[in-house]
């Protein structure tokens, strides 16, 4: 960031929420850079840059959409880079049809299920065919009420294409070339349309665009930055899809400066989804195979890489074999499909909010919640806690007695009767947990980089890491399982679970570490080891008990430089691809920790950064065409003529001897299908998507749709929402009627919920302590003055804020920062709700959950809750207490004509089925 | 702060300078082994985080402050510095005409010639080290005179030159490290208050016991805390004296992520701090002043310098901050000719009499 022109941030307040990272903000800005924040509020973030941009919470493509048509219709794109380097000239099939053809529907969409055939998006084939669709089924999976995940079937790869024999043309003049096809996509987005829209006025625009503009292109960069404003909206994933097409237009990718920074929140999250918490991965961005979809590894490959593609996933197989040995170790074996039946499959969407409601529906047992307080800090937290009441048992790990662990006697459906104590039958956990002081291990940051840290000292009492609660956890199970014959228990008891242990007879985390990089294997010496399914129970207990100290494991041979190594035979090993090498030479790589990273501007010996140690991704795209730096200013890695390999200031990422000029065979796949211009070597093309043919469920091109519930029409298109957004009508879960329906004015204006700086999301890390406790101790509402004198709120007083799903209270913060936009007409108040707060008894401070106000709508790509937009009612004074209170809330809904319909229509105008 | 300073005659009593220009290391007999050490706070890149707060009460172990409740003061909750505060931000909400006015003010200072003297000697100067006449002045219309903008900045014991908080001590516990920083003997304060009305910023308090009782607002217990130490005895900042002796940067220095709190030898932050605000008059930010880099101020100039984008008003510091024992001197050749005059009417009033 600090080698930045120009800083945009939107869709995060990073000032704010990522304090420690926005240092290099703050450098960029003392080198000269601008900083342009914008954002529905004026925040900490807006406070220290040059210009703040108010912006109607969720209009955001209409701006960036804005942006991609001035930029091309100014003729302020990059050439030689868009033409080299994206699938600009690529030509696409004649059956795609656009959103302005279908007004607001690309073509493909089943109104009953909600979902897209992507079958008429992909590219025209050279000599007049059509891609063949390689994972043909796909989008046929079983699946829940309607409920569709087909983008969890992908990896972080994206679509697979078969081989990128594609057409193209490179005069841009085809009318079915992406380029051509993106002009007329985005013609709609001018700025009387963001004016309208967004509630941002053309001069405003215009100043954005020179400054954007006048900070890109061989020189200079321009970087975007986001976080959670983009990612929790039910197009959420389109709204960073847009950035990436207008970075890529600008020739701001994979150079230093450039790109588009997702600000990841907690120390690790980053490392959450690249080891994953989440469902429907496995490590390495690998997808989680798909019941009846994936039934052989074959199968599962044929869908993770196309045979003919291009690029580094060409080696997937190599990937997951080596994630099957790491599980299986010796179990493994070409013969039994490398142990691929022991994962277990997918058969529809299981994340956090199905979950809740399948415990609701009365369809789930037990339930481990660890580092997360979802009884405060879930989109529509009620709900979840009357399905936590549903439970047989919970088990919580966390610092403090969370709401998640005291619901049952103090959460509000307790105080107004909702709920009974006595009749409550879940069994409740709860296990202390060491902080990360107590326990070594690595944080992997916003940049992919992993940085190690030691342990400071002991946890207290039963306070335990989550890698000793883990590794015990699985030891005790597998003492249990022991002997037993069942086909279900063989993957437990076939796993590899035997780390180095230390004095006290817990795992050593680098041993972890050195699983996860990755090992050559070593075939045993004696017959099967000593891990398997067959043996005592006494015996299974003792396994590594013995090997105190960091004793080389059995099987485990040298630790491996780097993911090129990895090998489909079952000679590696390897727990995540994507960080092999973190271990290399036996060595922890993430601690390094020379001051400022030693010379030179990668600051490349301060911890590791995945994959394979380089810093910027893509950085092939750093210099031109023909391997030159685009600038001496911005130059990165460059083709070295004389040595006949990459060099420059990071680790290439790219093929380190592959020359610019090279041009494979047309048809070779994988990495040796790379041409020596074919920067992105991740995406099946080697190109940057300016078109995504495959991979998004919800279109090829970023598109403008309101949020769920919006007070305000969509002036683009007919279809108010995104067609394809995951609803779920349920009396918990009600939705307020949108511009054009009835009862929109009971629910007059939108809220959005955020972080502030002391607190730590739903507070479990921050309202239990007094020093962060006392700097916000409590709840409160964020309203305009205008909105103030509208609804006689006085500031510091109470007020009251109803949404479709619950009413709380919160103190009134009355404020300039907060300022009403003219949008379609009219003013649009909005209305800032922090949500650290819960209800409780445990806490130093507690409050009313701003959560409990918003229902659940899903981003049909990434399962994520639209929880930066919604709709609500404010009035003064405090809220009901009892059964007063959903009586209220009741009353609300009455007059706003509300049922579990409202709001959940997939299409706005029934007529455009037909179209579709 | 000049390296030679030059002692002013009329502020000597007892060989102890009272105000002006001086070394207050070797005024008081250190061997002068260390520079004199300070904070420079650049409050226009401060992001308000608070985690000097947080980071300062961690490191001295000083307990929770206040009754938990919200003041509505924009973002400030903790209020103010006091004896379990010493790092305090305040944030300031300001529309455009606030703004206008703040840039004018600083246009004002900066107009003046540098560095500036208000009459009775000003704690804001408007900026460069050495007044040039040739220094172009900023355009008197800024391009973006934003619509509103939003203040921070984190206070701190200003270490003064001359700090009225030691000048007033009856029993010694206030001392001035070798380091030229005001540090309080807890083991000695014997808790009488006299440095609470010595200190000109308000700076100082005693400790109560740490907090006040939990607020009845809705009659909850609100986080209950252990025994607070040192209660009854005068509190602030040391700027982290314990750390200083182990060549540690003080604790809300340190962590500081943008480097708005920076901690050095005192004579180079003032030099770097005129450099920053030359740098942001030269972008017509001409609301741009220092705040305590002035020794011809009422307190000799601070250890703790600000860079401040309004007049210190806005900020609740004093505009003129003026040691109480400023005046000392005078009161005292005062108070002698008073003396004398009183002895002589009295010798007077006998002669008379025998008359």
């Amino acid at each position: 960031m600090a080698n930045s022109d120009c800083i945009v941030l939107q869709g995060g307040n990073m000032a704010e929420a990522h304090p420690v990272g926005f240092q290099w903000v703050a450098e960029a800005k003392a080198r000269g850079a601008t900083v342009i924040h914008i954002d529905p509020r004026f925040t900490r973030t807006s406070a220290v840059a040059d210009r703040h941009i108010p912006i109607r919470a969720g209009s955001d493509i209409v701006l960036l959409g804005a942006l991609i048509n001035h930029v091309i219709t100014h003729d302020l794109w990059f050439h030689e880079y868009v033409i080299a380097y994206t699938n600009a000239a690529t030509i696409v099939t004649e059956d795609f049809a656009d959103t302005d053809d279908l007004d607001g529907l690309f073509s493909g969409f089943d109104p009953e299920s909600g979902t897209y055939d992507s079958d008429t998006w992909e590219y025209a084939q050279a000599g007049g065919g059509e891609v063949e669709d390689a994972g043909g089924e796909k989008g046929e999976q079983s699946s829940t009420e309607g409920d569709h995940g087909p983008g969890d079937q992908l990896g972080s790869g994206g679509a697979p294409l078969e081989n990128a024999q594609v057409e193209r043309d490179e005069t841009l003049q085809h009318p079915r070339t992406v380029f051509q096809l993106l002009r007329r996509h985005y013609s709609r987005y001018t700025p009387a349309m963001v004016q309208e829209m967004c509630g941002i006025d053309a001069e405003t625009f215009a100043a954005l665009a020179e400054t954007i503009t006048s900070s890109s292109g061989r020189d200079r960069t321009t970087m975007w930055g986001y976080a959670t404003g983009w990612t929790q909206h039910t197009s959420g994933a389109q709204f960073i899809r847009a950035a990436a097409v207008l970075q890529l237009l600008l020739g701001n990718v994979g150079r230093p400066g450039g790109g588009i920074m997702a600000l990841r929140g907690h120390a690790s999250i980053q490392g959450s989804t690249d080891i994953p918490t989440l469902f429907n991965l496995l490590p390495g961005y690998l997808p989680m195979p798909v019941a009846g979809l994936h039934d052989t590894l074959a199968d599962y490959l044929d869908v993770v890489s196309g045979p003919g593609q291009k690029g580094f996933w060409g080696n997937a197989d190599a990937y997951t074999v080596s994630l099957l040995k790491a599980y299986f170790g010796e179990h493994a074996s070409a013969e039994n499909d490398w142990c691929f039946d022991h994962l277990p499959r997918l058969t529809g969407p299981h994340g956090t909010y199905q979950t809740m409601m399948e415990m609701l529906d009365g369809g789930v047992e037990g339930y481990f919640v660890v580092g997360q307080n979802p009884a405060v800090g879930s989109a529509n937290s009620r709900a979840q806690r009357l399905a936590l009441a549903q439970l047989k048992w919970l088990v919580v790990r966390d610092l403090s007695l969370i709401e998640t662990a005291t619901w049952w006697k103090d959460s509000p459906e307790v105080a107004s009767g909702e709920l009974r104590t006595e009749d409550i039958e879940t069994e409740v956990f709860f296990l202390p947990a060491a902080t990360h002081v107590e326990k070594a291990g690595s944080f992997t940051q916003t940049q992919r980089l992993l940085q190690w840290r030691h342990k400071a000292l002991d946890a207290p009492g039963d306070c335990q890491s989550e890698l000793d609660f883990y590794y015990h956890l699985g030891v005790r199970i597998r003492e249990l399982l022991a002997g037993s014959a069942d086909e279900r228990d063989r993957p437990l008891l076939e796993m590899t679970w035997d780390y180095a242990l230390d004095e006290h007879g817990d795992p050593e985390p680098e041993s972890v570490l050195k699983e996860i990089n990755g090992y050559e294997v070593v075939p045993a010496s004696g017959e099967g080891g000593d891990r398997t399914a067959g043996e005592g129970p006494g015996e299974a207990g003792d396994e590594g008990g013995g090997s105190a100290g960091s004793e080389a494991r059995e099987g485990v041979g040298r630790a491996l430089s780097g993911y090129a190594e990895l090998a489909a035979d079952g000679s590696t090993a390897c727990g995540c691809w994507i960080y092999s090498g973190v271990y290399a030479e036996e060595t922890n790589q993430a601690a390094r920790r020379t001051p400022h990273g030693g010379d030179g501007p990668a600051q490349a010996k301060w911890g590791w950064a995945w994959p394979a140690d380089r810093r910027i991704l893509y950085n092939r795209a750093s210099a031109d065409p023909d391997g030159r730096p685009w600038s001496e200013r911005k130059k990165w890695v460059w083709w070295d003529e004389e040595a006949g390999r990459w060099t420059g200031s990071d680790v290439p990422d790219f093929p380190a001897e592959l020359h610019p000029h090279h041009r494979p065979e047309p048809g070779t796949g994988g990495v040796d299908g790379l041409a020596g211009d074919d920067p992105f070597v991740m995406q099946s093309d080697g190109k940057g998507w300016l078109y995504a043919p495959k991979g998004l469920v919800d279109g090829p091109f970023p598109t403008h749709y309101e949020a769920a519930e919006s007070p305000v029409r969509n002036a683009l298109y007919t279809q108010q929402q995104n067609p394809t957004r995951m609803l779920y009508p349920r009396g918990y879960n009600l939705d307020a009627p949108s511009a054009g329906e009835a009862g929109v004015e009971v629910y007059p204006y939108v809220f959005t919920t955020y972080r502030l700086t002391e607190h730590h999301t739903a507070g479990g890390m921050s309202r239990w302590l007094p020093y962060l406790s006392e700097l916000q101790p409590e709840m409160f509402c964020e309203v305009s003055p205008a909105l103030a004198a509208e609804r006689g709120l006085t500031h510091n007083d109470w007020a009251t804020i109803v949404s479709p799903r619950a009413v709380i209270e919160a103190r009134v913060m009355v404020t300039d920062r907060m300022r009403p936009l003219r949008v379609d007409g009219r003013e649009v108040h909005q209305v800032g709700l922090p949500y650290h707060w819960g209800v409780g008894e445990e806490a130093i401070v507690t409050g009313d959950a701003a959560n409990d106000l918003l229902g659940v709508s899903l981003d049909a790509n990434t399962q994520i809750q639209e929880s930066k937009v919604a709709s609500c009612d404010v009035r003064p004074g405090r809220r009901p207490r009892g059964a007063a209170a959903e009586e209220l809330v009741a009353d609300y809904n009455r007059r706003a004509g509300v049922t579990p319909q409202t709001g959940n229509q997939r299409l706005t105008d029934p007529e455009q089925e037909g179209r579709g | 702060m000049t390296s030679s300073p030059q002692r002013h005659s009329t502020g000597d009593l007892l060989g102890h300078q009272l105000h002006g220009p001086t070394d207050p290391i070797r005024d008081v007999g250190w061997d002068g082994t260390h520079a004199r050490k300070g904070f420079f706070t650049d409050t226009s890149i401060c992001i308000g985080c608070k985690a000097c707060e947080v980071a300062c009460k961690e490191w001295n172990r000083n307990p929770r402050d206040g009754d938990l409740e919200i003041t509505g003061w924009s973002y400030d909750n903790s209020q103010s510095l006091g004896a379990s505060t010493w790092r305090h931000v305040a944030f300031v909400e300001q529309d455009r005409e606030a703004i206008e006015a703040a840039r004018e003010s600083g246009r004002r200072l900066v107009s003046l010639g540098m560095p500036t003297v208000r009459d009775g000697g000003a704690g804001s100067e408007g900026g460069g080290a050495t007044p040039s006449p040739d220094t172009p002045l900023p355009p008197t219309s800024p391009p973006d005179t934003p619509e509103f903008r939003w203040l921070m900045a984190s206070d701190v014991c200003k270490h003064c030159t001359h700090a009225g908080c030691l000048d007033v001590c009856p029993t010694g516990a206030l001392m001035r490290t070798e380091f030229g920083t005001v540090v309080v003997q807890d083991d000695v304060c014997n808790g009488c208050g006299t440095c609470v009305a010595g200190c000109p910023f308000g700076v100082v308090e005693r400790r109560s016991d740490g907090t006040a009782a939990p607020t009845t607002r809705r009659g909850e217990r609100k986080g209950e805390q252990p025994a607070v130490p040192k209660e009854g005895v005068a509190q602030k900042c040391t700027l982290c004296y314990d750390r200083l002796r182990d060549e540690e940067t003080p604790a809300c220095a340190k962590t500081c992520p943008t480097t708005s709190i920076r901690f050095g030898d005192h004579d180079e932050l003032v030099t770097s701090a005129r450099a920053r605000v030359a740098e942001l008059h030269a972008k017509g930010m001409t609301e741009a002043r220092l705040y305590g880099a002035n020794e011809l101020d009422g307190v000799g100039g601070t250890g703790s310098v600000f860079l401040l984008l309004d007049e210190p008003e806005v900020y609740g510091l004093p505009p003129d901050p003026r040691v109480p024992t400023a005046d000392l001197g005078v009161m005292f050749d005062r108070a002698g000719i008073a003396a004398l005059g009183m002895i002589g009417a009295a010798v007077a009033a006998f002669v008379g009499a025998r008359r």
